[in-house]
C-alpha cells in the first residue's frame, strides 16, 4: 500500500501560524496502516497542538476528522460540516487524498501533514519497505515474485550489475540485491534458465506522469461529483 | 499496609500499562496534569508477557514529543514494580511528586503563562 510518514512537528507548527481554526483531517486506509495519519494518529496530532497552543497561548482551536479515506469525493463529502469555518485544514492523508480534499474544497487552506514516501509492504510490525514503482508493465511473473525496478537501485533488468557482493547492493549493506533475491528464487524454483531471456530496454514512457485510465465499461457519466467542490466555490 | 501517600496523585487503573497508550498520556497533559506516571510491572514479569515494554516505548514517544514542544520530558516517567511492592510503591509516588513539583504547574493549566 501506499506508505507516508508524518511530518515533523515544527514543519507542521510552521504550517498553521497565524490560524485561529485548525483541522486535522485523517485518513483511515493506507496512511492508518502505515500509522503516520489514521484516526489515532490524527487524535495524537490534534492533542500535541493543542498542548503546543495552549503553552504558547495563541488561543487555536484544533478539531479533527477522520474519513475512510479522502481519495473519493463520497468520503470528501463528510468534511463539509466540521471544514467550514477552518482557517487551515492539516490532511494526514497520502498525496492522492491531500490533493482530493483541496479539489473538493478550493477554497480551504490543505496543507500536507505526511511525506508520501513509496509503494510498500509491512515486512513486520514498524517496518515497511518498498515493493512496487508503479511502472505500469508488470513483469513479477519472469521474476519470481521479485520486482527488480523497484527493489534493484538501478532498476535493472536483465540480472545484477557488478557491485553486487556477497549478495548485497553496493549502495548500502543493509539492502539486499534484488537480482540475488530473483536468483536464489528461481533456482528454488528450478526455473533458472527464465533469467536467461533477455529482456528489451525498458519503454519508461508508461512509468511517468500524469497517467489515466478510462473504462468505457464502468463510466456511468457523473463527473458532476468531481465538480461539486468548484460550483460551491 | 498504611504507607502514606500524597492526595495529589489522581491513579488510573488499568489491566496492563499496555493498554495505556499515546493518546491517554497526551489528553491528560492537555486537561492540565502536571505529570503522568506509568506505573507497570517489573520487566520481564508482565503478566500480559510483553505489555509493559511496549508502554516503556510509548513513554519515550511522548517524552520525543514533549522535548519537541520545550516542555520538561520529566514530567512524563514509567516506574516499574511489583504488585507486592506496597513500600516502593509509596515510594514512587512522593520521589515523583517531588520531582514534578520541582518543575512548576504545567504550563497547560488554564490561565497558566508559559
Amino acid at each position: 500500500m501506499i506508505i507516508a510518514e508524518q511530518k515533523s512537528l515544527e514543519e507542521l507548527s510552521k504550517m498553521i501560524i497565524g490560524c485561529k481554526k485548525v483541522m486535522v483531517a485523517g485518513c483511515n486506509t493506507c496512511v492508518a496502516i502505515c500509522f503516520a495519519g489514521g484516526e489515532k494518529e490524527a487524535g495524537i496530532l490534534a492533542s500535541v497542538l493543542r498542548i503546543a497552543a495552549k503553552k504558547d497561548g495563541t488561543g487555536q482551536e484544533i478539531i479533527e476528522q477522520t474519513v475512510q479515506r479522502q481519495c473519493e469525493w463520497e468520503f470528501l463529502d463528510e468534511f463539509e460540516d466540521k471544514i467550514k469555518d477552518c482557517d487551515v485544514v492539516i490532511s494526514l492523508a497520502c498525496g492522492i487524498g491531500i490533493q482530493g480534499l483541496a479539489e473538493r474544497y478550493p477554497n480551504k487552506k490543505i496543507m500536507p501533514g505526511v511525506n508520501t514516501t513509496f509503494l510498500g509492504f509491512p515486512v513486520e510490525t514498524g517496518v515497511w519497505e518498498e515493493r512496487c514503482a508503479a511502472c505500469g508493465e508488470c513483469i513479477l511473473g519472469t521474476t519470481a515474485g521479485i520486482c527488480p525496478i523497484a527493489r534493484c537501485a538501478k532498476g535493472l533488468l536483465n540480472g545484477p550489475c557488478g557491485g553486487s557482493q556477497g549478495g548485497k547492493c553496493e549502495i548500502s549493506s543493509d539492502t539486499p540485491c534484488a537480482w540475488q533475491l530473483i536468483y536464489d528464487r528461481l533456482k528454488e524454483q528450478g526455473l533458472l534458465e527464465v533469467m536467461e531471456e533477455i529482456k528489451a530496454p525498458k519503454n519508461w514512457s508508461k512509468s511517468s506522469g500524469p497517467r489515466k485510465i478510462i473504462r468505457e465499461d464502468l463510466t456511468i457519466g457523473d463527473s458532476d461529483k468531481a465538480d461539486k467542490g468548484k460550483k460551491e466555490s | 499496609m498504611r504507607v502514606e501517600c500524597p492526595p495529589n496523585v489522581k491513579v488510573v487503573e488499568v489491566p496492563c500499562t499496555g493498554r495505556v497508550d499515546i493518546i491517554h498520556i497526551l489528553n491528560a497533559l492537555e486537561k492540565g496534569a502536571d505529570g503522568v506516571f506509568v506505573i507497570g510491572c517489573l520487566e520481564g514479569e508482565c503478566h500480559f508477557l510483553e505489555g509493559n515494554l511496549r508502554a516503556k516505548k510509548r513513554v519515550a514517544y511522548v517524552k520525543g514529543i514533549l522535548n519537541s514542544l520545550g516542555i520538561e520530558e520529566e514530567r512524563v516517567d514509567m516506574y516499574n514494580l511489583s504488585a507486592a511492592m506496597g513500600q516502593r510503591f509509596a515510594e514512587i509516588v512522593k520521589d515523583g511528586t517531588e520531582k514534578i513539583k520541582k518543575l512548576g504547574p504545567s504550563p497547560m493549566k488554564d490561565g497558566q503563562k508559559a
